[in-house]
């Protein structure tokens, strides 16, 4: 069998190496200090994407982004890792979206695309940390929803159903759902594998429209003409039949009230000496408030 | 994230550092023929130059993130024999899988095979690389230059069969000594005979130190010519593993490059089959075999010492004493400036080696395809002759200075570095092979002296100091230079009149030093006028270095008489 796979990708600021100039004097991300880059949990659901096309010769793989232009630069570095289309849903209007216009708005571009058995994304983006995105998506489009999964174990393609194995608190929960179905993926699963040096000198053309300069856009629309493989596809929001009262900004209730500029201080401390008493009473201490134990 | 191949400009610079490189891809590519029936074959020559790059950032990245962490892990682990059979250390399929995922294989086989069809001296970036991450893994990953000289040498029925298999990431090994045949080849045994029963050739016999014995492939050297004990009687077989019919015996107990198994193989009646003309294993194939092998380990060392280097760097930056970083002391600093240098000419000279090997290479590929002009033939012949001339030069020092600088890097850590728990111990282990196997660095003098005695090496060194652009900033290092040049010619001037041949045999390595730091000396300073920003320090330090042991060398051979050597002789 055969599956149709979608990947959810996003194009987020590296927080995860943050520097002195992280942020702005007022609290907020200094995007121009982190360079974007594939958020990590979106690349180890890319990876149980890749796998699953392995066991499932004929198996095509579709990655999604929403984003500015420059997010197709996730769909290159999918495509590096082995999927097969890219898909870039960018649009003025779709600026300032929180999670419920997103997952409108990628349902919307899914329903367009038509024709999935799984849809796979990380657990959560590393500027929002919501992990809401994926259920959401899972919720509009009426799937069931299996998250925080760790590994597809099997896929039985007669019955149509997965048996997947969850990271929860304190342990692991294998679990079994139908198809289709949403996944959202740990960063506990296996990690991506590496860029393939094939597919990185074949796609490395590869482009969105919107990232075309004018000036060459022609040229490279004709010299893409016998390789459609360098086209990413780009969708606006009437690409997809967006209602344009739910995306964007004006599609999300969310409304960010103030930002605080918090810094951690000590305020107090204890000193103890290495005899027994101390770390005796230490240890009564942090059992008492519940800190360890 | 860190990345071997960003991280150091230096590595860029050589790939693309030779006005050669534009020839280079031109045959490589046979003008680019290939664009329109691969999608992966570039357009033109920035098309194959921007491929080699993004390939080399991405081998950077494997080799920065999963296969230098994964390195400590299998220096301890090391691989298994289980019933016949090598297991590897856990870490080391890792290591596999990456480099197979990333399509690492096969990486200068032509696409038709599906190759990357890269050129030796892209490929020898990428080399490097691995080697600094992990020197042992290295010699599992670069074996399969192997399939160069079943290329070569093999029929196209055996290119089709066993090409793409190393394309899709089978690994290789070449099966050449015994244990009583190590630097002696002409000395196997391993016997080959042909079974009309079975239609194929059956070996019997057994090999030692054979490195990644229980791989997919083996190239095996063995005696097809019954009563013959010399290299003529010897001939080269391709065994596939799937056959079955060859076991491991034992796996070495080593010093270093504990992750690369190194094996004792007994043959059992196993199937193979002949690649190339019987009589010419040796002669031909394995000296062809040697040739990629050694620059290999030249890369290889690079890789150590680059490794070398970042260790002692790092450690002298962070580690304080009497209120100061040891860095800051010119004891300290000292050492670390004359690694880089070595680190820096090293690199150099084992990339202009790599860009002979390229051209000659190349040309003699399309001479399969047709008649080469009379113009391509000199070329081919220049450039052959080139590349064997600095292939002994590379492999030879590029060890040398892998040892030496490992061995500082324990020095820079001090007690520390004694302790097993730093790294620098394990690049010192890994380091001391390189000037050992594919060629002694006795057997590289060896295969220069004839460079040295005919006086190959003064054309090219007068070749190279009227060719290479020196600016004006470096005329005092040129003057020295030239002084040294002066000097080596005296050397051997004296050493030939002698007409002495145990002389020259005791003098060669004195000798076959001078005209290796003459070379490196011209090459870091044409680095330095192109890239002061990368090599300025490097070229000073380099040139102040090389003038004193060309000198020490001068001195000796100087003062030294065939008399002397009843000092010497036991």
């Amino acid at each position: 069998m055969a599956l149709n796979i979608i990947v959810l990708a996003k194009q987020v600021p590296d927080t995860r190496n943050v520097g002195p100039d992280a942020m702005t004097p007022q609290g907020t991300v200094n995007r121009a200090a982190l360079p974007a880059v594939f958020n990590p949990e979106d690349l180890n659901a890319l990876e149980q994407a890749l796998r699953l096309k392995e066991q499932f010769p004929g198996s095509t793989i579709k990655v999604v982004t929403m984003g500015l232009p420059k997010s197709a630069e996730v769909i290159r570095e999918s495509l590096y890792r082995g999927a097969d289309a890219g898909y870039v849903i960018t649009d003025r209007c779709l600026g300032g979206a929180d999670t419920l216009a997103t997952s409108y708005t990628i349902s919307q571009a899914i329903r367009k695309m038509g024709n999935y058995d799984i849809i796979l994304g990380g657990r959560q983006a590393i500027d929002g940390d919501t992990a809401q995105v994926g259920p959401q998506i899972a919720e509009k489009l009426g799937l069931t929803q299996v998250t925080y999964a760790e590994e597809i174990l099997s896929l039985d393609e007669k019955a149509r159903k997965v048996t997947i194995k969850r990271h929860i608190d304190g342990g692991v929960e294998t679990v079994e759902a139908p198809l289709p179905l949403v996944v959202t993926v740990n960063g506990s699963a296996a990690p991506c594998r590496p860029r393939n040096a094939k597919r990185v000198m074949k796609y490395k053309n590869a482009t969105a429209p919107a990232e075309r300069p004018a000036d060459q856009a022609e040229a490279i629309a004709a010299a893409n003409a016998s390789k459609p493989y360098l086209n990413i596809t780009q969708w606006g929001a009437a690409d997809i039949d967006a209602d344009l009262k739910q995306v964007g900004k004006a599609g999300s209730p969310t409304n960010v009230k103030t930002v605080q500029n918090i810094v951690f201080k000590t305020k107090e401390s204890q000193t103890l000496t290495s005899s027994d008493a101390d770390i005796e009473s230490l240890m009564v201490d942090l059992l008492n408030e519940k800190i360890i134990g | 994230m860190a990345n071997f191949y960003s991280d150091h400009p230096e590595l860029k610079f050589q790939l693309e550092n030779s006005p050669l490189m534009k020839r280079i891809v031109e045959l490589k590519e046979r003008n680019y023929a290939d664009k329109d029936a691969f999608d992966y074959a570039p357009q033109n020559f920035e098309d194959a130059m921007d491929n080699y790059d993004r390939v080399c950032e991405l081998t950077g990245d494997i080799c920065a993130n999963i296969i230098a962490p994964n390195a400590e892990a299998v220096d301890a682990e090391g691989p298994h024999c289980e019933n016949g059979r090598v297991r590897y250390a856990s870490k080391t399929y890792e290591n596999l899988d990456a480099t197979v995922k990333a399509g690492l294989c096969g990486v200068t086989m032509p696409r038709r095979y599906n190759g990357l069809n890269f050129p030796c001296t892209a490929y020898t970036v990428i080399n490097e690389m691995i080697a600094t991450a992990d020197a042992g893994f290295e010699n599992i990953w670069s074996l399969q230059d192997c399939i160069e000289t079943l290329y070569e040498f093999g029929d196209e029925e055996q290119r089709k069969k066993y090409v793409p298999r190393v394309c899709a990431g089978e690994t290789m090994s070449m099966d050449l000594t015994e244990p009583d045949a190590g630097s002696d080849l002409q000395s196997v045994m391993l016997k080959a005979t042909w079974s009309e029963a079975d239609n194929c050739w059956l070996l019997n016999g057994c090999k030692r130190f054979i490195t990644n014995g229980d791989s997919d492939i083996h190239l095996v050297l063995a005696r097809s010519e019954e009563g013959t004990r010399d290299g003529r009687g010897l001939s080269m077989f391709i065994y596939d593993k799937n056959q079955g019919g060859v076991n491991v015996r034992r796996i070495e107990n080593k010093l270093g490059i504990h992750g690369s198994p190194t094996c004792e193989l007994v043959y059992k009646n196993a199937k193979a089959e002949l690649c190339g003309s019987r009589k010419l294993g040796l002669i031909k194939y394995v000296m062809a075999l040697m040739n990629g092998a050694r620059l290999g380990i030249a890369a290889q060392s690079v890789g150590i010492s680059a490794a070398a280097y970042e260790e002692g760097l790092a450690y002298a930056k962070d580690r304080k004493q009497f209120g100061n970083e040891i860095i800051n002391f010119p004891a300290v600093y000292d050492m670390l400036a004359i690694m880089k240098a070595k680190l820096d000419a090293g690199r150099s000279l084992l990339y202009q080696t790599a860009r002979y090997v390229d051209v000659y290479k190349c040309l003699e590929d399309i001479e399969r395809e047709r008649k080469l002009t009379p113009e391509e033939r000199a070329e081919c012949k220049k450039f052959s002759k080139l590349a064997d001339a600095f292939t002994p030069l590379s492999k030879g020092m590029n060890s040398e200075y892998a040892n030496q600088n490992t061995y500082d890097c324990i020095q820079i850590h001090g007690g520390s570095g004694f302790m097993l728990e730093y790294a620098c111990q394990r690049l010192y282990r890994d380091a001391r092979i390189t000037s050992i196997y594919e060629g002694t660095t006795q057997l590289q003098t060896v295969a220069a002296i004839r460079y040295i005695t005919n006086g190959f090496y003064t054309q090219v060194i007068t070749d190279l100091l009227a060719e290479t652009e020196i600016a004006p900033e470096y005329a005092a290092q040129k003057a020295r230079v030239e002084k040294m040049f002066e000097k080596y010619q005296a050397a051997v001037a004296k050493v030939d009149e002698l007409k002495n041949d145990e002389f020259k045999d005791f003098c060669s390595r004195h000798l076959y030093e001078m005209a290796a730091d003459t070379v490196m000396s011209i090459l870091i300073l044409g680095d330095a006028t192109k890239r002061p920003d990368l090599f300025d320090n490097s070229a000073k330090v380099y040139v102040r270095y090389a003038a004193a042991e060309v000198e020490k060398h001068s001195d000796f051979v100087a003062d030294a008489q065939p008399s002397d050597l009843a000092n010497y002789r036991k």
